[in-house]
């Protein structure tokens, strides 16, 4: 099995590592890096919870193979707090109860990250939509699709001039 | 046993919505879930499954697996004990431990499609799949049968040569697929209906389901060569995984340490074994660690799922609405083996109701179908669906508003349950008050849309737990608890502590233990949690608090009875001292001095559980073009008890009515000709996803706190499962303008039914 080196940036950091050319991005992230916060729900990229933002781009790492990875920026879960601090989205599921089990909650984040990143003010049926590729089986949305809201007002509310 | 309810008052801790304990773990991506877990030297493990619903094995031939390098061992049922007999108790029924055994290897014969029939134990997980192809299984084809009253005809194909129908007399001359035949009942039936003014009658089908937690099964194994072994995996319960597999792989219990990973979903079926045993057989063959992890087909195809049904229900009514008897009869599918919960569905259908006579009838069926585990609720959801459309049939005819048609005949403290069991701290004619006075059913139904309401009852159970509270050195306490932390349990725990320590809920945090570092537990199921080991961790407390207050009248050389703890320290009742009250940090800094560490664990057997019901409606609309149902408001309602975070209870009723919703409109399992899943997938098989909901809104009924929990607590996790199958299939009839009986309303059933 013959494996090629891979280069990227993962969440702001330089990584190498080998991939096997069928290897997914969501096993290299696992099995090479250890970064076990990214989770398999299928495989197929119908449950979301190995969602991953590529070079802006939301991604299901499950479908991406890792060798495609090199020379990308790669964001993932373990990256999204700032140096110990929570993210305001990781603050608001965790104030609203927006998680029970917790195994599609990074997959939640990082996809509803790549939506406030492109949209500061999603109404509530826009982030209903943008998260339609997430299954949660726990929570029933509710809490979730909230927390996401709260956490756009947040972020607005830190990014207006005091 | 504790204090009993205390009332409501002055509760600081319980009833508020803190930040779960494990809650940044949740969100970092640190928590570890079954597949997370890796050791050096680990190995992959490989599931060979059958392709064929329903065959016999003839041979298994490994030696070309075997041969390929890398390849460290492979496991078929001969690897398992041959002897292991008895029953384990499994959260909500009981479970033949040989068959959960061949379910996980199958001896002799495959009975379903993904039938574990091998494993194999590579270094590499390429090599586990070219070895798993190596593995040649020559398999003789045998006829086979999926639906379940297919299944009960006398011609069908039998699965089990040596299944007699249980509970018929004589014994039946014949093998059949017929496990069991449940009969349970009161009063006089035929009377009943000779005397009805009024008759009610249905036929309804619901598909089989699966569970659907995100995190497939997953679990790493570790045998030594002493026979001590290590087993890491997410599960509802590391007591009962040890269980199985000490009886599985005839080792005492005492080899088996588990260690329970963070689960990623359950809802029930996570409560029994798949892969463990496999991944412990193949580990003790090669003397390496071996991680197994479920892809999802796999998850579709061989666990879970529950029960699909077929049930004929009649009602006989008096004018005035008051039914005064039913007959009903289940048949439920129980997988390839034995043990649906259609005894649950007899015993929870008419649960809500004072009918005075009944007579139930209740088969358990094998077919080639995945042999079903608990689900949330296990047979409630299936039986109230019929018995809740009846009723809406009921209300139409009368013309009587279904809330008022329920509160007229919906039990009250002191009635008798068809079980046995007396109706007691019932807040169901509250919880329909609830809804009924909600702003939900207040409004008028929006144009194109349809409303349905239904109702639903789980019992909750009690049972065996432990918990252990810890006071550290400074003050802070660790609360230990025994069952895995599905949904938010270690913040109801660690809050439950807090109250009864007086101490703010930052100063405890609660860890979940292993099977050598606390004593047994049942599963985490049968919503028994916060109430059972909630109450061990409230009795440690209250020993800790007692003990406290010990060394508080030690210090002071005062009797303990004059000493009180209020906000966490003891104060002095004696008037002739003069001491100012010791905090339980200034207590736990000199404890070596008052009697070393402070500490207590409590192992219990909790009785008291008090029944759940809840109450839901929903609004929807029909896309006249597609066919598909929309639900556009919905409210749920339930008797909690009293709710210890109310924000995880919310999270539940949401969670259980999501998950109605996706059972009563898309979810099934649909097999082609030749006996074989046709959807295993999450995009055919379709769960709701965040654009198929609107906002669930919640009340919670805390009208009757259960006195046998210290803080009133009921159970809550599964009763919101059970009236959202008639809930929405109201609606979606009301909307056709007929019955529709048949599960799931999928898009083509509903164009069907309007004439399109």
């Amino acid at each position: 099995m013959s494996r090629t080196v891979v280069n990227a940036m993962v969440n702001g950091e330089p990584v190498e590592f080998l991939a096997g050319g069928g290897q997914s991005l969501l096993d290299a992230l696992r099995d090479e890096l250890r970064l076990t916060g990214s989770k398999e729900g299928c495989g197929t990229g119908d449950c979301g919870a190995c969602s991953v933002i590529v070079d802006g781009r939301l991604v299901c790492a499950c479908l991406m193979l890792a060798p495609e990875a090199e020379g990308k920026r790669i964001e993932t879960i373990e990256g999204l707090a700032d140096n110990g601090h929570l993210h305001p989205l990781q603050h608001q599921f965790l104030e609203q109860a927006a998680l029970q089990c917790g195994f599609c909650t990074p997959g939640l984040l990082m996809a509803a990250k790549a939506l406030l990143d492109r949209n500061p003010d999603p109404t509530e049926s826009e982030v209903r939509y943008w998260l339609a590729g997430n299954i949660c089986r726990c929570t029933g949305y509710d809490k979730v699709v909230r927390a996401v809201m709260d956490a756009a007002a947040d972020l607005r509310q830190s990014e207006r001039p005091r | 046993m504790s204090d009993g309810n205390q009332g409501g008052i002055n509760l600081k801790v319980v009833g508020s919505r803190p930040v779960r304990p494990d809650g940044v773990d949740k969100v970092t991506g640190r928590a570890q879930f079954g597949a997370d877990f890796h050791l050096p030297g680990m190995l992959t493990g490989r599931i060979k499954r059958s392709p064929h619903a329903h065959a016999r094995i003839l041979k298994i031939d490994a030696s070309a697996a075997l041969a390929l390098p890398g390849v460290k061992a492979v496991v078929t049922s001969s690897d398992f004990a041959s002897d292991a007999t008895g029953e384990i108790e499994a959260g909500e029924g009981h479970a033949a431990i040989q068959e959960i055994a061949a379910n996980c290897l199958a001896k002799g014969r495959v009975l379903y499609q993904g039938h574990a029939v091998a494993a194999v134990a590579a270094t590499q997980p390429e090599i586990a799949d070219e070895a798993l192809e190596l593995i040649e299984v020559t398999y003789e084809v045998l006829p086979h049968v999926i639906d379940v009253e297919a299944a009960m005809a006398a011609d069908a194909p039998v699965l089990h040569e040596d299944m007699f129908t249980k509970g018929v007399t004589p014994k039946p001359a014949h093998a059949s697929n017929v496990a069991a035949k449940h009969v349970m009942g009161r009063g006089d039936v035929a009377a009943a209906f000779n005397a009805a003014d009024l008759i009610v009658e249905g036929r309804y089908e619901t598909a089989a389901v699966h569970q659907g937690y995100i995190e497939p099964h997953a679990c790493v194994a570790s045998w030594g060569a002493d026979g001590q072994s290590t087993i890491w995996c997410s599960s509802q319960g590391q007591f009962v995984i040890r269980a199985m597999v000490a009886k599985i792989l005839n080792m005492p219990l005492s080899d088996i340490k588990v260690i329970p990973a963070e689960i990623g979903g359950g809802f029930g079926g996570k409560t029994t074994v798949y892969l463990e045993p496999v991944a412990l057989a193949l580990s003790r063959k090669c003397g390496r660690p071996v991680k197994i992890v479920m892809s999802r087909e796999e998850v579709f195809l061989a666990s879970g799922p529950t029960s699909g049904a077929v049930i004929d229900v009649r009602l006989a009514v008096r004018k005035d609405g008051r039914i005064t008897g039913a007959e009903l009869t289940l048949k439920y599918q129980a997988g390839a083996f034995q043990g649906s919960p259609v005894n649950l569905g007899l015993m929870t259908a008419f649960a809500c109701y004072d009918v005075e006579a009944l007579a139930l009838t209740g088969y358990d069926v094998v077919s080639n179908r995945p042999k079903v585990a608990a689900y949330r609720a296990p047979g409630a959801p299936m039986a109230a669906f019929a018995v809740e459309s009846a009723i809406d049939d009921l209300a139409t005819r009368l013309g009587m508003d279904p809330i008022d048609l329920r509160i007229l005949n919906a039990v009250r403290d002191g009635a008798k349950t068809v079980y046995g069991a007396t109706v007691k701290h019932a807040a169901l004619v509250e919880t329909l008050e609830a809804i009924k006075a909600s702003p939900h059913y207040q409004a008028p139904v929006a144009k194109g849309c349809a409303r349905g309401v239904a109702a639903g009852f789980w019992f909750n159970v009690g049972g065996e737990s432990s918990a252990a509270v810890h006071v550290d050195e400074d003050g802070g306490v660790t609360v230990v608890s025994s069952n895995p932390d599905i949904g938010g349990s270690r913040a109801s725990m660690a809050m439950m502590a807090a109250e009864t320590l007086g101490l703010p809920i930052e100063r405890v945090r609660c860890t979940v233990a292993d099977t050598t570092s606390i004593g047994y537990s049942g599963v985490t199921g049968g919503s028994r949690v916060t109430f059972a080991t909630g109450m061990a961790v409230v009795e440690a407390a209250q020993k800790v608090v007692a003990d406290l207050k010990r060394r508080a009248a030690a210090t002071w050389e005062c009797d303990v009875a004059m000493v009180e703890w209020k906000d966490g320290a003891a104060t002095c009742t004696d008037p002739s001292k003069d001491v100012k009250p010791l905090s339980i940090k200034a207590l736990a800094g000199k404890s070596a001095k008052t009697g070393g560490p402070i500490a207590a664990e409590v192992s219990l057997n909790a009785q008291g559980a008090a029944a759940g019901y809840g109450v839901h409606v929903c609004d929807l609309q029909i896309d006249a073009e597609t066919g598909r149902s929309m639900v556009t408001r919905y409210t749920a309602a339930q008797d909690v008890g009293r709710a210890i975070h109310p924000a995880y209870v919310e999270g539940q009723l949401q969670g259980g009515a999501a998950q109605g919703i996706g059972w009563a409109l898309n979810e099934e399992y649909v097999y082609g000709k030749s006996g074989l899943l046709e959807n295993a997938g999450f995009l055919d098989y379709r769960m709701p996803v965040a654009s198929d909901l609107p906002m669930i809104d919640t009340i919670l009924v805390e009208a009757k706190p259960n006195p046998r929990h210290p803080y009133g607590a009921k159970g809550v996790g599964e009763v919101p499962i059970v009236p959202p199958l008639a809930a929405v299939g109201n609606a979606v009839s009301r909307i056709v303008g007929r019955r529709m009986s048949s599960l799931p309303l999928s898009p083509a059933k509903v164009l069907a039914a309007m004439g399109k």
